[in-house]
């Protein structure tokens, strides 16, 4: 009896939800992965994004018009992305898509606003969503390729020309690793070993031997993000490495430390943004208002420090804001693309975003900060 | 079953899959369809493993991962036409089910399901870690299967959610049809036997080893076409399709359905593939009502919804 009361709620429910869609002035449609292996890049994306709506709507939306915001959770799955996305096209009638929180989660999205003419801004990093550029896709984080620059920029600086690489397999790992071995070359570096483990490994200890039983490594790069580069970190203390090591913008978030511990994380490089060293720029930086205002009302609302990736959805969302605002149609998709790629000099807290018909990304090298770690704590490499 | 039953089974999927799309309010319910028919197909593959032989499987995302990067490989590095890669990878899923089938079936009971697993868990590592191949774990994109735009041609407009509505209503049809002709078949009978009883099925002559062969790779060939048609549809395919996870989730669909037949598991994977639809409000709480409605159903229901309403409704007892 139960049951089949339950089967004839679930039905209700599904009738109920299927027919009702949301009526307002703009609207605009988001699918990140907030739970599942991705949410720690969902997670802080959806929760940056529905405050700054509610701050926006709270302040008169855009040209008078509040954001009606329709956020839907993929779980990280390319398949669910895909459907959320047609939905949001088809059943919400948004004028505009963010998410796409990984590149196999944005690839499906993208392809769906490709075909139905809607702007859809990426928060992923891959160099493939954007290159080539197509007509509709935009995306706010660095490209893998320009990490990979910085870090072998400072590594000149530095004189290293040999270097060893330890990366993961995991989809950011994996696409970082290929990038760098493609630019390293034109930075003068040359890799001497090139190891990789798997993301739940629980142990580098073997690969980093090996790299550190090749002759002549100056210094051990290793491209990766979530639990990985914190083994990695502290396997490099454990066997004493007097090399220096770099690490990736993936792991550009206070966590990161913690996980690491800041003893073995003392010393250690990365590309990252403004949004780490929030508390330490300077007030005439061109970033400080929009990163100071952005953390602070993060903290407040979640009592949560802000990473690096809510920084991209907060970007993202800036971009659109700014787009529909110029477009002067707040209901036409092809008029708030074009206003998309007409954008100049917005500043985010990842970097200033200018489009161009042949440049969807918009960043340049100069975005990235080099940060090293003291006492475990972020501070700026002049 | 009597043969008067299998044309009702078919005739209600028939008349279901025609006329729904006459109340769908937006070209985003044709979406939901496609993926419910494409979860269908692999769960009507399960039905035979399951319902019908009494093995179980845990690793059948495995064949659906098979069969999904077949179609994103084949035509990219042997030229093969879209069409034809997905009965290449039909025919790849088949071989390899046959090779592994031999050696795993032997095995019973939980020692069965954990091999299958492990196969299952080898597909999906190797699609993540040979990047050079399969583009690891950020996927690669999939050929267009050419034939919409052939229909357009030919003055037959249909948005992409339409095709694919019928497309894989379609096959799914023909998977259904197929699985019902088995169920009364020399080799259905047998398969049936053989999970009453399989020393029984032995001593009146079942070749007990072959028939669970016959199974496996039947249901593997459903997963593979499923796996398939899902990359052509969504045009890009990562290795998730192969995960631990989708192969409970077809589990899932037909045990909660009804693993003996085929209408229940279409009914199963129509309810798990809408609840996370439905549920887009209460996200968070989306694993805990699917839990919550499969411990119910396995209590209050233990053969599945559809047979146990279906005989609810003749007013029969259980």
């Amino acid at each position: 009896m139960m049951s089949k009361t339950t089967t004839a709620l679930a039905t209700l429910a599904a009738l109920g939800a299927l027919t009702g869609a949301a009526q307002a002035e703009i609207r605009l449609g988001v699918s990140v992965s907030a739970t599942g292996p991705a949410a720690f890049l969902g997670d802080p994306e959806a929760k940056t994004i529905e405050m700054l709506v509610e701050q926006l709507n709270e302040e008169g939306g855009i040209n008078g018009e509040e954001i009606a915001l329709t956020l839907y959770d993929d779980g990280g799955d390319p398949n669910k992305a895909r459907t959320f996305a047609t939905r949001l096209v088809e059943d919400d009638e948004v004028v505009a898509i963010l998410g796409g929180s990984t590149t196999g989660t944005t690839m499906s999205i993208l392809s769906v606003a490709e075909d139905e003419g809607i702007p859809f801004i990426s928060l992923a990093g891959a160099i493939s969503i954007i290159d080539p550029v197509r007509e509709f896709v935009f995306k706010t984080p660095h490209t893998d390729r320009m990490a990979c620059e910085k870090i072998f920029t400072d590594m000149q600086a530095q004189g290293i020309t040999k270097i060893g690489m330890i990366s993961g397999t995991d989809g950011f790992g994996a696409s970082m690793q290929a990038q760098c071995k493609e630019v390293a070359g034109d930075h003068g570096i040359e890799i001497l070993a090139d190891e990789t483990y798997g993301p739940q490994d629980a142990d580098m200890t073997p690969q980093l031997t090996r790299i550190r039983n090749t002759d002549g490594v100056q210094a051990v790069l290793n491209p990766g993000f979530g639990q990985g580069p914190a083994i990695v970190t502290r396997n490099v203390a454990q066997l004493g490495f007097e090399i220096p090591l770099y690490q990736s913008h993936g792991v550009a978030s206070d966590a990161f430390i913690e996980l690491a511990g800041a003893e073995a994380a003392e010393a250690l490089r990365l590309p990252g943004t403004a949004l780490l060293i929030a508390d330490k720029l300077a007030e005439d930086d061109a970033q400080y208002e929009v990163v100071t205002s952005y953390t602070e009302a993060y903290k407040a609302k979640y009592d949560q420090d802000v990473s690096t990736f809510g920084g991209y959805a907060h970007d993202a969302f800036a971009l659109i804001v700014d787009a529909i605002a110029r477009a002067g149609d707040s209901e036409d998709p092809q008029a708030i693309r074009d206003a998309l790629e007409a954008t100049s000099g917005l500043v985010g807290t990842t970097g200033t975003y200018s489009f161009s018909p042949e440049d969807h990304l918009g960043l340049d090298l100069s975005a990235f900060r080099m940060l090293e770690i003291k006492d475990g704590d972020w501070l700026p490499v002049e | 079953m009597t043969g008067r039953n299998k044309w009702i089974s078919l005739g209600v999927l028939a008349v279901l899959i025609a006329l729904l799309p006459l109340f769908f309010p937006s070209g985003y319910y044709y979406r939901v369809g496609a993926l419910i028919f494409v979860n269908a197909l692999s769960v009507v593959g399960l039905v035979i493993l399951i319902g019908y032989a009494g093995q179980i499987s845990l690793g059948h995302a495995g064949f659906a991962g098979i069969g999904a990067y077949a179609c994103a490989l084949a035509p990219e590095h042997l030229g093969l036409h879209p069409a034809l890669a997905l009965v290449l990878g039909a025919v790849v899923s088949g071989v390899m089910a046959a090779l592994i089938g031999k050696p795993i079936l032997r095995l019973k009971g939980y020692y069965l399901a954990v091999a299958t697993l492990g196969f299952g868990i080898l597909v999906s590592m190797v699609l993540t870690n040979e990047r050079a191949l399969t583009g690891g774990p950020d996927g690669m994109n999939v050929a267009d299967l050419g034939l919409r735009s052939l229909l357009r041609d030919m003055g037959w407009r249909l948005s992409g959610g339409e095709f694919w509505y019928m497309i894989c209503g379609v096959v799914l049809l023909v998977g259904a049809w197929l699985a019902l002709n088995l169920f009364d078949s020399p080799s259905g009978r047998a398969m049936r036997a053989l999970h009453g009883s399989e020393v029984a099925a032995s001593t009146v002559g079942v070749d007990v080893p072959r028939q669970k062969l016959r199974a496996f790779v039947i249901s593997a060939v459903y997963a593979s076409v499923a796996g398939s048609l899902l990359a052509l549809q969504n045009g890009y395919i990562t290795p998730d399709v192969a995960g631990f996870m989708h192969s409970v989730e077809m589990v899932t669909m037909a045990v909660l359905g009804g693993v003996g037949s085929v209408l229940g598991a279409t009914f199963g994977a129509a309810i798990l593939t809408l609840l996370p639809q439905v549920l887009t409000v209460f996200a968070e709480y989306e694993q805990l009502v699917l839990g919550l409605v499969m411990v119910l159903v396995m209590i209050f229901l233990p053969q599945g919804l559809l047979p146990s309403i279906a005989r609810r409704l003749k007013g029969r007892d259980e």
